[in-house]
């Protein structure tokens, strides 16, 4: 197996939106998950020498992520009180006089289904989207996820909008065919 | 009214991000009439663009990455 090798420099080019979609969609904030992600770059570098380079890079770093995950429900479930839960059988009115049982959770509800699903989808993209060449990636991504107007990101490339044309064309063509084995 | 397949795709991709105009529409569906490739084309197209949607992906913005790198550099 190839011995990975560790480059801080481009991490946050790299890594940063992968383990930024990872952390928010475990703590659904996006300011925390922001703070998760810089924690891990650091702890990354304080940990550089116990990288074996026996998994790539961005494995070991969502580990840490993984942690760092874990530290902060702990801290924020750490907090005296919070342990304390109280169950009222019926908290709206409305409710009243219902049978318990239709009051739990939606057994049938596909909606858990749903959510996982979609976590899994995420990561699916995004891996296929670390695959592209590096300009294809941000101009598909400054254009499908922060849904910015062709001549904003025209400006920030540098490039003229038929050249984005093709950039999007060429990144959505190789993203169909790298989610065509699972999603299509 | 006719126009080549790579105008097609481009139609397409642009319809996309809705920055198609109407014309350009009409050719694009006069043009998936008759070209069976297209047709494939647009309709994965079109699943691509919903998977995205359906995955609510998120991303840094770049002012944020500039200052991760910062404080990153820093530590180095």
């Amino acid at each position: 197996m190839a011995n990975h090798k560790l480059q801080p420099d481009n991490w946050v080019d790299l890594y940063a939106d992968y383990l930024f979609n990872y952390a928010v969609s475990r703590v659904s904030d996006a300011e925390i998950a922001k703070d998760l992600v810089q924690e891990t770059f650091f702890a990354g570098l304080n940990s550089a020498k116990n990288f074996k380079g026996d998994a790539a890079e961005r494995t070991w770093l969502v580990s840490i992520l993984k942690r760092k995950v874990i530290d902060h429900y702990r801290k924020i479930n750490s907090k005296k009180g919070k342990a304390e839960v109280h169950i009222n059988y019926s908290s709206d009115s409305e409710a009243e006089g219902d049978w318990l049982e239709q009051q739990v959770a939606d057994p049938f509800s596909k909606d858990g289904d749903n959510i996982l699903e979609n976590e899994e989808l995420g990561s699916a993209i995004q891996d296929c989207i670390s695959k592209l060449p590096q300009k294809q990636a941000l101009a598909f991504k400054l254009k499908t996820i922060q849904g910015m107007g062709t001549e904003d990101i025209c400006n920030e490339l540098d490039i003229n909008p038929s050249n984005l044309w093709v950039m999007i064309h060429r990144a959505r063509t190789s993203l169909m065919g790298c989610l065509n084995e699972n999603w299509f | 009214m006719k126009i080549s397949c790579k105008d097609a795709s481009c139609i397409c991709d642009k319809s996309q991000y809705k920055e198609a105009s109407f014309l350009d529409i009409v050719k694009l569906r006069f043009h998936l009439l008759y070209c069976k490739v297209c047709r494939g084309y647009s309709k994965k197209n079109g699943e691509l663009t919903s998977l995205c949607d359906r995955a609510g992906l998120t991303m840094l913005s770049e002012d944020d990455k500039k200052k991760m790198k910062r404080e990153l550099e820093e530590k180095l």
